[in-house]
């Protein structure tokens, strides 16, 4: 199939159209995070760095910042011990029930968020009893955030050889002391890279988090969704939410850069689909 | 249980497993010896937190549907009835609520389809392999940007007197404020990544011998494209229809921030978690998108998409 030149062209043109329609909103928060008409007016009718003042000078959004971190770090904590556990039982043993869990284990991230979310807030308050709080977060956190390290995980594992490990076995080394020497090390980079990418997930999700968090608490994504509404508040908003693309799409970048198993692919929720 | 390690260990114990050793040691040779014991201790825990805290979660939300709110103390009571999943079925108001959330739902897919395949087609087959590299990455980027930021970035696009009402005003087009419309822009919006990337990962596999073969062969490029490529895709577009299907089907914080007053199905599970403190009408609403996410699963099983599901 040979395509001409004006059909090339086009695609070009389509392709980078949409992805101005990709980043002109998320560049659109960036600028109006400075913008002084409180409105949201566009063209803007003046530069302020007043919002960015006000949103370090506040409490409540300081304490959010300090819960999702620690519902963030926790939660990729559990994710790392769960999700490695996993890749390894899955990849190097066949036994009944392989195909199930593996299904289970994206299942929490391919069911929309507010099933998810509702699920787990009716086992805590009606089944379990349990108020709800940031241990509760952290719960239904580290269930979903669980897929993103179990993938880079995995595809690590699949292009290791076993041989160093049976080596490593052959010469006297017990199970653990393999596991620390020789197969840690290997899997490093993957696990930062998972670990990263969970920490993200964690970080900026809303609609789970709605329904598993105590009344009291707030974490960054909660505070923006209860002042968004806000007029007053409404434009350090914006300068929270620029935080929030620049605290999610670091970590991204780096876990890019970290496993090279793939494109990358490998490393998001979309690799679901393509096993 | 029958079980094979992948990659079989040779040989007996070290030869020093005479010498009297501390437990740890002792530990470690037993799982040496035994791959059962290996397993057990690698799967019990994470398969055990699945089970336990996500798959009982679903179960009780089942049954919880079918259960109904003590109107006094404003308490779940486990009296038996089906009284909740037969007004979410019968009664008109939930079924508009149900129809829209649908029609949102295949709007933003379509919406999705037609954005992405172009554009999954010109860098996986048109962009050089420098070029390609880095679209990819610019694709990922913004699909791990937070959901909030991005249904909020186009409450500031919307609003009134923003961006696209600037940008509408020279060729006459309206801004559709917070509507349902905006619903349908901002979720396709959302979820344009997760449509864009099977289907580039779905052109990159289609090799670049059949393409020139069927040109070779005579085939116009729109022809080679229907009678070879299209065939070759079709599980990767229904792979990336799930994703944005069963997400938007879900959703309800973009209703609420672009929405206006428009309502969806997760907008109702909401309210009954919330304010309304009505847990059992609120797992029964819920169950209706499950429902239909299992039926469309159910549907497309056949095309090969949900094997490397």
């Amino acid at each position: 199939m040979r395509l001409s030149r004006s059909a090339k062209v086009i695609l070009g043109v389509v392709t980078a159209l949409v992805f101005l329609f990709i980043y002109l909103p998320l560049l659109l928060v960036v600028v109006n995070s400075f913008n002084a008409d409180r409105t949201f007016g566009w063209p803007p009718r003046g530069f302020t760095l007043e919002w960015w003042g006000r949103a370090f000078d506040s409490p409540g959004v300081r304490e959010a910042v300090v819960s999702s971190l620690w519902v963030a770090a926790v939660s990729t904590l559990i994710s790392l011990v769960l999700g490695t556990l996993l890749a390894l039982a899955l990849l190097r043993y066949q036994f009944f029930g392989r195909d199930v869990i593996s299904l289970l284990v994206i299942l929490p991230i391919a069911l929309p968020g507010i099933v998810t979310g509702i699920a787990l807030n009716n086992m805590f308050t009606t089944i379990l009893g349990v108020s709800l709080s940031m241990w509760t977060v952290v719960i239904a956190h580290a269930t979903f955030c669980m897929v993103t390290v179990f993938n880079n995980v995995i595809a690590r594992l699949r292009r290791m050889s076993g041989g160093l490990e049976e080596a490593s076995a052959d010469l006297g080394a017990g199970v653990f002391t393999t596991f620390r020497l020789v197969t840690f090390p290997q899997l490093r980079s993957a696990l930062l890279a998972g670990g990263l990418l969970a920490f993200a997930l964690s970080f900026d999700e809303i609609i789970v988090t709605t329904f598993t968090i105590g009344a009291g608490d707030t974490t960054l994504p909660i505070w923006i969704l209860q002042n968004l509404f806000r007029p007053n508040q409404a434009p350090v908003v914006n300068v929270v939410a620029v935080v929030l693309i620049v605290v999610s799409i670091v970590p991204i970048w780096l876990a890019q850069r970290l496993s090279q198993d793939s494109v990358g692919i490998g490393a998001t929720r979309v690799k679901v689909t393509e096993g | 249980m029958t079980l094979k390690t992948q990659h079989p260990v040779p040989g007996a114990p070290p030869a020093a497993a005479a010498v009297p050793r501390p437990k740890a040691h002792r530990f470690s040779a037993l799982l040496h010896r035994s791959p059962n014991l290996r397993l057990a201790g690698l799967v019990t825990a994470p398969a055990g937190w699945l089970v336990l805290v996500y798959i009982a979660a679903l179960a009780a939300l089942l049954i919880t549907a079918f259960w109904t709110v003590d109107t006094f103390t404003g308490k779940v009571s486990t009296e038996w009835t089906t009284e909740n999943v037969v007004t979410v079925l019968t009664d008109p108001v939930y079924q508009r609520i149900t129809l829209r959330t649908l029609w949102i739902a295949i709007a933003v897919t379509l919406i999705d389809l037609v954005l992405a395949l172009p554009m999954a087609f010109f860098i996986a087959k048109v962009a050089s392999p420098r070029w390609q590299k880095l679209l990819v990455v610019a694709v990922l980027m913004p699909l791990w940007a937070s959901y909030l930021v991005k249904a909020y970035a186009w409450r500031n696009v919307l609003a009134d007197g923003g961006l696209l009402e600037w940008l509408g005003a020279p060729i006459g087009l309206e801004s559709p404020g917070y509507s349902e419309t905006a619903v349908i822009l901002t979720l396709a919006y959302i979820w344009l990544p997760f449509m864009i990337l099977p289907i580039y990962a779905g052109f990159d596999r289609v090799p670049d011998s059949l393409l020139e073969a069927s040109g070779d062969l005579g085939a116009k490029p729109l022809t080679t494209m229907r009678l070879v490529m299209f065939p070759l895709l079709v599980p990767s577009i229904i792979a990336g229809t799930i994703f944005t299907f069963s997400l938007s089907l879900g959703d309800y914080i973009t209703a609420q921030i672009v929405g206006g007053t428009t309502q969806m199905l997760g907008t109702v599970v909401y309210a009954n978690v919330g304010a309304a403190n009505n847990l059992p009408f609120a797992a029964a609403v819920s169950l209706v998108p499950i429902a239909i996410i299992t039926l469309y699963l159910f549907i497309v099983r056949r095309s090969g998409a949900l094997n490397s599901l």
